[in-house]
């Protein structure tokens, strides 16, 4: 927690003996700032004890909102009166208690340098026009010669300026001397117009001074780099696989069955794809060593794209080297500050990132509620009419699969809305891809959508397909937008040419297996959600319209209140370990960043595969009831 | 201001770049113009009814009538390793904004392009059999995110070796460089908090502050003074309307900056941080590997103990031929990182066989796998920059970035030299990088050179004589005396140890 207000070090000048009031006091009471006597001030009801030192770091909540620029300035005006009142008090103290006429050298001292000009002046005035009038008086010429000089000068003068004289008025005037006159007069008029306000202006400041700074910049305190972790965080430590990826992977030094990685087609162990990586890393090498537009462009790329978008079925297709940065990168390339675009609230961090960084007006209606979603829609279309603004760029942004909580989106009445409304539709396919829809394209082939009914496909390779990477299909004015104002794809570096040919590869094996294998998963899945709803303590995320989704989240039956979400978190992490550790059952226990606006209930994450039998599925359901039991009973 | 060149061309050329800006202007107005009013606009895509067009047509105006024109010169597709000389497969010529078409036969071209500082881009006879080795043992890609089941020994071997490397506590790596910055900037500077970033900063940073939600202060490119100023009247003024003091203040400065060649002033910079009690951020995206007699990075260059820099960020994809990017930093940094960061909670795991090419090219530059072969290449990478530098300096270009670094942009000014240069230098078996407006400011397009430790010397000589027919035929002999002064003057400080 930030400190509430500037931390304020007393003054320890031995002659000032005031204390260096927390500023806001001063403001607070209001009164005039009487330099002399210390300032009464209303909340100190008892008589003033010895000045106690309020302490710095807890000033009034009052002083608050005030702006630091103002208490900067009052900090300035207070020094300064800190200052003279020094200075005053200085004086005070010598003379204490008797009235005394200041002594000429005080007077002197007081007045300063300007003051003592004008006096001397005023009194040499004074004495030349004495010693005038005195030489007109003849016993005073005759008493002293020089009065004598002084008089006919004084004479000569008068003739002059007298009238007649060379220098009246009336002979200036003769001479044209008018014009002169009102040039000067001009001058005046002009210069006059020509002046600022001059009026005081309000609230001008003037610039803090070097020193200030310096005293500013040394009292600063910042905050830590980072917050310390709570201990359980602190001590958590990932699960480490020391074997294949597969269904059955070694994890910490114990054979486990597995229930945590997303390989939903079992593509991961295949064979002949390790064998096209390692013919390409001969070939290619690792890495990419470049941005797709400096020579990082690889013959594979462009030969995965292309899969890509004849296995989506769209025009093209456009590649990222990672999944975290697909779904960001796309937002932005078409949202940006006048456009709309509305989010289920149950999306992944992605999208998250995605819609905040597209600066575009972003709406939230409840997850999976169309009625929510329609009243939306239609306080827009209500604000539209009102206003006569153009048309903007409106997106509806949902996932196939929803990452949080493993349940579908209601693609098949949202298709309704979309077209009523006439919002272009943004579907995440991440995890959806290869496990949903005759051919595997995802939840929109599912819903029956046509390809290209579907404006932006974002998809992701690292799951059901067992690469790296992202993708987004569209048509070819969508994807060849993305190719310059893509950040996630023009600015970094390819991906590695072994993982191109493994997605090109999986893609190959999708198309030819794909059927029975996604027909096993899904019966999988539907197998598993309806022998999961029997384990005590944990419930099904995600009713009967989440059969088909292949991952689960089981989340804590009597759903823990917000404040309780880490409690909740951990009771369930001990569930997770006591499987492996037991049971040699792997399942993640459902983590969340804190940079997710709104974070999910607990639960544990279960991903099933096609490879998984009936066996492994009672074992799970038995390994989960009994550490249920032991740890939440 | 840019090490060995300028940045500001010379009247004339600046007034030349204007006018060149101007004329491609008035003619692609011109075809809208045409295109709208006398086709109708048929080629435009009908679109569909009452939805708002997907890209509007002033935003579109440059990629239409200006890169289009030039769009063979950038995404030229190899179909080799991205080594000293790669075959660049050839494309139909530019035919108004149609897609190009793969001709089928490829170009043997010299390499200039790519980020290979220490030549792993290709077979290497200790990395190669390694990655292999994980390629069986763990397969090409573990399927989930590290905090799940992605974590395999080679990925905490790797943590453990990078942290060592820079002399810090603890690192943590991600799967891919840009969403390094983007995913854990959002960690370190919240709401409350004051980024002061470089203006020339990598736009995977801006993307990790923008989506950060904290407050940006730009300060001028390496600029020390400017940074100093712009500090002070930060802490002095606070936060905006509530006036509260920052909670903290973060600088996020990059060790070679890729578009300028040049190292940050990091020693002046660490003072005014130490000064002013902010945390340093160092992208050495670029440097790491590529500077050092250590290959330890811009920290080992300039004598900067890394102690002094909180957080410190690279990436793999360049000197070490893989892919991803790490944050080193202390324990306590790295423990809060790995329970919040979205790339270590959701994003795939980085590939073991990644991981295991940047653990042996660690082995190599350190020595460990037993030859010297590791120094060689970085002694023989720095060599080959000055080199290079010094021969480019000599046939009166403008070079900018420091000596040591090997990244060397030209400039080229006028954006008519881009596609002259870039086919130019292909059709005699040169591939090169050319970056013009907006990637960079409007008056200084460049061409970008980015020297390898695997490129030899009959190479780079190959490559000084097509710049030399270069400079005749595109005019590109901007700063002629300036660098023959500034040679004399180094030459003995700088060329003697070389």
């Amino acid at each position: 927690m930030g400190q509430p207000g500037r931390p304020v070090k007393p003054v320890t000048a031995p002659a000032a003996r005031i204390v260096h009031e927390p500023i806001c006091e001063q403001r607070c009471t209001g009164g005039p700032l009487t330099p002399a006597a210390p300032c009464r001030s209303r909340w100190r009801r008892s008589p003033a004890p010895p000045r106690a030192q309020v302490a710095p770091d807890s000033p009034p909540a009052c002083c608050e909102s005030v702006s630091r620029a103002r208490r900067t300035r009052q900090a300035r005006s207070l020094t300064g009166q800190d200052r003279a009142a020094a200075a005053a008090l200085g004086v005070g103290r010598v003379t204490a208690g008797s009235a005394h006429s200041p002594s000429p050298g005080d007077a002197m001292a007081r007045r300063g340098v300007g003051g003592v000009l004008g006096w001397l002046l005023s009194r040499a005035v004074l004495l030349a026009c004495g010693t005038l009038a005195l030489s007109f008086s003849p016993s005073a010429r005759t008493a002293l010669p020089q009065l004598g000089a002084l008089h006919e000068a004084a004479l000569e003068g008068w003739l002059l300026v007298a009238p007649g004289g060379t220098w009246h008025p009336a002979a200036f005037i003769e001479h044209k001397g008018h014009l002169l006159v009102e040039g000067l007069l001009l001058a005046v008029i002009t210069a006059l117009l020509l002046q600022g306000s001059t009026r005081p202006r309000q609230g001008e400041e003037e610039p803090l001074t070097e020193k200030e700074v310096d005293e500013l910049c040394e009292e600063w305190e910042p905050e830590p780099l980072y917050p310390s972790l709570p201990p359980e965080q602190a001590a958590w430590k990932e699960p480490v696989i020391t074997s294949q990826m597969g269904k059955q992977v070694v994890a910490n030094g114990k054979a486990a069955l597995n229930f945590a990685s997303l390989n939903f087609l079992g593509i991961a162990g295949l064979e002949d794809v390790r064998d096209a990586c390692r013919d390409t890393i001969h070939k290619y090498g690792v890495g990419s060593c470049g941005p797709r537009g400096f020579y990082g462009t690889i013959d594979v790329h462009l030969q995965l794209e292309e899969r890509l978008a004849r296995f989506m079925g769209t025009e093209e297709a456009i590649l990222y080297s990672y999944d975290l940065a697909t779904l960001p990168s796309i937002l932005p390339a078409f949202a940006s500050k006048k456009d709309l675009i509305i989010c289920d609230e149950g999306v992944n961090y992605a999208i998250q990132n995605g819609a905040h960084l597209s600066r575009a007006k972003v709406l939230f209606f409840k997850h999976n509620d169309l009625a929510d979603l329609e009243r939306l829609l239609a306080a827009q279309d209500a604000a539209d009419r009102r206003s006569r603004k153009p048309l903007n760029r409106r997106f509806i942004v949902v996932e196939g699969i929803y990452a949080n909580t493993g349940d579908l989106a209601p693609l098949r009445e949202l298709k309704a809305l979309k077209e009523r409304y006439r919002y272009r539709l943004v579907v995440d396919e991440s995890i959806s891809v290869g496990v949903l829809g005759t051919h595997g394209r995802g939840a929109a082939e599912e819903a029956g959508y046509a390809p290209d009914e579907v404006e932006i496909v974002g998809g992701s390779m690292s799951n059901a397909l067992a690469s790296i990477g992202g993708f987004c299909a569209g048509d070819r004015e969508i994807v060849d937008h993305q190719r310059l104002s893509g950040l996630g794809y023009c600015f970094s570096a390819s991906l590695p040419p072994f993982l191109a040919t493994a997605g090109v590869c999986a893609l190959d094996h999708l198309e030819k297996e794909g059927p029975q294998l996604m027909a096993a998963l899904r019966r999988n899945a539907a197998a598993f959600r309806r022998l999961a709803a029997a384990i005590p303590g944990l419930e099904v995320v995600g009713g009967a319209a989440a059969e088909m989704s292949p991952l689960v989240h089981l989340a804590l039956s009597p759903a823990p209140p917000r404040e309780e979400y880490e409690a909740g978190d951990a009771l369930l992490q001990r569930v997770v370990d006591e499987c492996l550790s037991r049971d040699g059952v792997l399942f993640a226990r459902a983590r969340y960043s804190k940079l997710e606006r709104a974070r999910p209930p607990p639960s544990i994450r279960v991903a099933l595969t096609a490879q998984h039998t009936e066996a492994d599925l009672q074992k799970v359901v038995a390994a989960l009831k009994s550490a249920c039991k032991r740890v939440l009973a | 201001m840019a090490g060995t060149g300028t940045l500001t061309p010379p009247l004339f050329v600046a007034l030349a770049t204007y006018a060149s800006w101007m004329v491609l202007f008035l003619f692609g107005h011109l075809r809208d113009f045409y295109r709208k009013k006398i086709y109708g606009g048929r080629s435009a895509k009908k679109e569909k009814e009452g939805y708002a067009p997907i890209r509007q047509d002033y935003e579109d105006f440059y990629t239409r009538r200006m890169y289009y024109r030039i769009h063979d010169t950038f995404n030229r597709p190899i179909c080799s390793a991205p080594d000293a000389w790669i075959d660049v497969m050839e494309r139909t010529p530019v035919d108004g904004q149609k897609p190009l078409n793969l001709t089928g036969n490829t170009l043997r071209c010299l390499n200039l392009g790519s980020y290979n500082y220490l030549g792993f881009a290709a077979q290497d006879k200790y990395c190669t059999p390694r990655v292999e080795g994980v390629l069986d043992s763990l397969g090409w890609a573990g399927c989930s995110a590290r905090a799940d089941a992605g974590t395999t020994p080679r990925h905490e071997e790797l943590e453990r070796l990078i942290a060592e490397f820079l002399g810090k506590e603890a690192a943590v790596t991600c799967g891919m460089g840009f969403a390094t910055n983007s995913a854990f900037i959002p960690l370190l500077a919240g709401r409350g908090t004051l980024v002061v970033s470089d203006a020339l900063n990598h736009s995977s940073i801006v993307a990790g502050v923008r989506g950060s939600g904290a407050k940006v202060k730009v300060f001028d490119h390496n600029e020390p003074a400017h940074l100093e100023a712009v500090l002070r009247a930060a802490i002095a003024e606070g936060q905006p309307r509530t006036g509260r003091p920052w909670k903290k203040i973060v600088i996020i400065v990059e060790g070679i900056y890729s578009m300028e060649g040049e190292m940050a002033r990091l020693k002046e910079i660490v003072a005014i941080k130490k000064k002013y009690k902010c945390y340093l951020y160092l992208d050495e995206a670029h440097s790491i590997g590529a500077l050092g007699d250590g290959g330890r990075g811009v920290c080992e260059q300039l004598g900067v103990d890394t102690r002094d820099i909180d957080v410190m960020m690279g990436t793999f994809t360049k000197s070490f031929g893989s892919c991803g990017g790490y944050i080193a930093g202390d324990a306590g940094l790295i423990a809060y990182l790995r329970n919040h960061c979205p790339a270590h909670l959701y994003a795939t795991a980085m590939s073991p066989p990644a991981v295991e090419m940047v653990i042996s090219a660690l082995h190599v530059i350190q020595g460990r796998d037993g030859t010297g072969r590791g120094k060689a290449k970085i002694k023989q990478l720095r060599d080959n920059s000055n080199y290079f530098r010094r021969r480019l300096l000599e046939l009166g270009y403008d070079v900018l970035g420091d000596w040591d670094s090997p990244v060397m942009p030209v400039m080229l000014f006028n954006p008519a030299k881009l596609p002259a240069v870039s086919r130019y230098a292909l059709s005699r078996g040169l591939a090169i990088v050319v970056v013009g407006f907006p990637a960079t400011p409007l008056l200084t397009a460049r061409m970008r050179v980015c020297i390898s430790a695997s490129h030899s010397k009959p190479d780079l000589d190959y490559a000084l004589e097509v710049f030399e027919e270069l400079s005749d035929r595109c005019h590109l002999k901007y700063s002629e005396e300036p660098n023959k002064q500034a040679l004399r003057s180094s030459k003995a400080s700088h060329l003697l140890t070389a």
